[in-house]
């Protein structure tokens, strides 16, 4: 068995949540809300970086994409439908089940493992674009997790990383806030201890060939209750990193 | 069992609100799918009104490339006088400027003969996108990751999402099981059509009087559209009066800022009622126009916001599409909702009574209340918005209004 970085606990605490990953009500609500953003994010850096024609249907068409940790397939359907040929990779083998059953719904031809990053990156397989959102802060070992997330990215190719900073402003938003207060989250979703600073996660990238190309943060409007890009990286936040040639 | 196709958005009913959509999601996703379907012939319906077309709306169709096509016999409105004796700062006119993204030198609005509006739409329609004419919808299926629509001759449409932009009395509505509130406003709106010895100069007149407001719109010559509201029983009382006794009447409404007047057609008369979609979007289909809210009498209010509906739906359709979520998705059509709703309940609220806009005892409140937008906790909030709305900054409007590409 390959060495693995995801902490079996945390594998257990999503998987039960799974069934609800496509209800827009349900649990996952928050990441359906957060969803357009990390969307908005990824097109414009990817047509802009591989100079794709915005106006088509299906721009991503000809590249190879992986989501890792992909849980019910929130990113992978969308890039599926703009033509990416897209891996969904996820080491809970029931939110892997739920992808599939879900992609097959919607007539989307994705490619669902339950695996880890790890293991892929042992098989030596590259994509253009790695998507590795809202995971890095739940694995066990970061470090080992990203160097294999890096060793995936094809030269020249992209990585987006999305996460939650660790100031105190996180703590009392993203703990305090989504899990205590407005009880976005189940409580325990997230621990204080495993958020990443985006000079933490730049530092141990870079050292796999990594080269920061865009940071932004991504901040909550409660007024209109949506999530917009901005300056403000103290809570959640996303990178955009390219890989050496 | 008919023949099933598939489309990416199929809107049911060819008014200016669904063909206008159709024109505005294929010019900027060419490749979209997009079918238009009516239960009638595509044609130019029989009505000489003209419309108020408010600033934003005419971008729209400026966008499109189809303002030149409608405006050969529209004539701006460059002015707006308010008459009220009291409440003096009051700048917006009833059934114009909801709209505020007006700029110095642009006429706020344009009266635009019906026939005209329909007419550019259908032309450059039949050559940009699908149209399926006599295509009745006999049952609504919106169960799966693709709705079906089944027609009266059996043959089936398939589509991520359905359109109804069927009217007032929205069959696909009913089909959808959407409720509706309905409110009496036990006021009636009269519309009629003048001649008057001054000439308007480009102007709109607009008069708050106890019964209501009261506005002329210029029209080519020196003659204007009037529209206004009165008490039910007033406005039988003015129908019996003959054409000279009605023509009096409304010269002294209007502060005979016009001069004599001499009308035109006999005054109509509707009552004024309020009929709100209790939801504006379900999975896989949408309401849009009259289908989601309709106030009567049809003074182009209707049609406005019916565009301003297109310009929202359109934008959040599009931006779907590019970022590859299901634009069928509820969670994707609530965009649209939440973007609409307070827009269409100010207007319900502002159909009620501008003077009583803040006051407890209006029913339209209660109606806006009923309505969901939580308005209890939020009222300063809703001040607010509708204070910016008033002056006319409405931040991150929808695109079309203010005549950027999407």
């Amino acid at each position: 068995m390959a060495t693995s970085t995801i902490n079996d606990e945390e594998i257990k605490k999503f998987s039960d949540l799974a069934e609800q990953w496509w209800d827009p009500s349900g649990q996952f609500k928050p990441l359906h809300k957060f969803n357009p953003v990390r969307l908005a994010y990824i097109r414009e850096q990817v047509l802009a970086h591989f100079s794709l024609e915005g106006t088509k249907r299906q721009p991503f068409e000809g590249m190879k994409f992986l989501d890792i940790g992909c849980g019910g397939g929130l990113l992978c359907e969308p890039m599926a439908r703009l033509g990416a040929e897209v891996t969904g990779a996820d080491a809970s083998e029931r939110n892997i089940g739920i992808a599939k059953v879900h992609a097959e719904q919607s007539g989307l031809d994705i490619k669902y493992l339950a695996t880890t990053s790890e293991a892929l990156a042992a098989k030596g397989e590259q994509f253009d674009v790695v998507l590795n959102m809202e995971v890095v802060e739940h694995v066990a070992d970061v470090p080992l997790y990203l160097k294999s997330c890096s060793a995936l990215v094809k030269p020249g190719g992209l990585m987006f990383i999305a996460t939650i900073n660790r100031t105190a402003k996180a703590y009392a938003l993203a703990i305090i806030g989504a899990e205590y207060v407005l009880g976005w989250l189940p409580r325990g979703t997230h621990s204080f201890s495993k958020f990443l600073t985006p000079e933490e996660i730049t530092s141990i990238i870079s050292r796999h060939g990594m080269t920061i190309r865009d940071r932004s943060g991504v901040s909550y409007n409660p007024l209109h209750d949506q999530w917009r890009k901005s300056r403000d990286m103290a809570v959640n936040y996303m990178l955009l990193a390219e890989k050496k040639t | 069992m008919g023949k099933s196709s598939d489309y990416d958005v199929a809107i049911v009913g060819g008014g200016p609100a669904g063909l206008t959509l159709g024109l505005a999601l294929s010019q900027f996703v060419p490749d979209l799918r997009v079918l238009v379907l009516d239960r009638k012939e595509f044609k130019i319906p029989d009505d000489a009104r003209s419309l108020a077309l408010a600033a934003g709306v005419t971008r729209i169709f400026e966008v499109l490339g189809i303002w030149d096509k409608m405006s050969a016999h529209a004539a701006p409105i460059a002015h707006m006088r308010v008459t009220d004796s009291g409440t003096g700062d009051i700048s917006r006119p009833l059934f114009l400027s909801f709209d505020g993204d007006v700029h110095p030198g642009r006429p706020f609005a344009h009266m635009v003969p019906f026939r005209d509006i329909v007419g550019a739409l259908l032309e450059v329609a039949r050559s940009r996108v699908e149209l399926k004419a006599q295509a009745q919808v006999r049952s609504l299926n919106t169960g799966g990751a693709t709705a079906e629509l089944v027609l009266q001759d059996g043959s089936a449409v398939c589509a991520k999402l359905i359109i109804a932009a069927d009217g007032s009395r929205s069959a696909l509505r009913d089909m959808a099981g959407i409720k509706t509130i309905n409110h009496d406003y036990h006021q009636n709106g009269l519309v009629t059509t003048i001649s008057h010895e001054i000439d308007h100069g480009d102007t709109a007149f607009e008069h708050f009087r106890p019964a209501g407001p009261f506005a002329s719109l210029p029209l080519p010559g020196s003659r204007s559209s009037l529209v206004w509201t009165e008490s039910r029983a007033q406005a039988m009382h003015l129908k019996f009066l003959s054409r000279d006794e009605q023509a009096r009447i409304i010269e002294a409404s209007m502060g005979n800022c016009l001069g004599k007047v001499e009308l035109e057609e006999p005054i109509q008369s509707f009552p004024l009622r309020l009929c709100l979609a209790r939801d504006f979007v379900v999975p896989r289909l949408a309401l849009l126009g009259d289908a989601a809210h309709a106030i009567h009498p049809i003074t182009g209010q209707g049609l406005n916001l019916g565009l301003k509906d297109v310009a929202a739906l359109s934008e959040v359709i599009i931006e779907a599409v590019r970022h590859g979520e299901d634009h069928g998705d509820l969670n994707v059509l609530r965009r649209y909702e939440r973007w609409r709703r307070l827009d269409v309940a100010l207007m319900a609220m502002v159909t009620d009574s501008l003077n009583r806009l803040f006051s407890n005892e209006a029913v339209a409140l209660r109606i806006v209340r009923d309505f969901g937008l939580g308005l209890v906790d939020r009222m300063p909030l809703i001040k607010k918005s509708l204070m910016r709305h008033a002056a006319g900054q409405d931040p991150g409007g929808p695109k079309l209004l203010s005549g950027q590409d999407i």
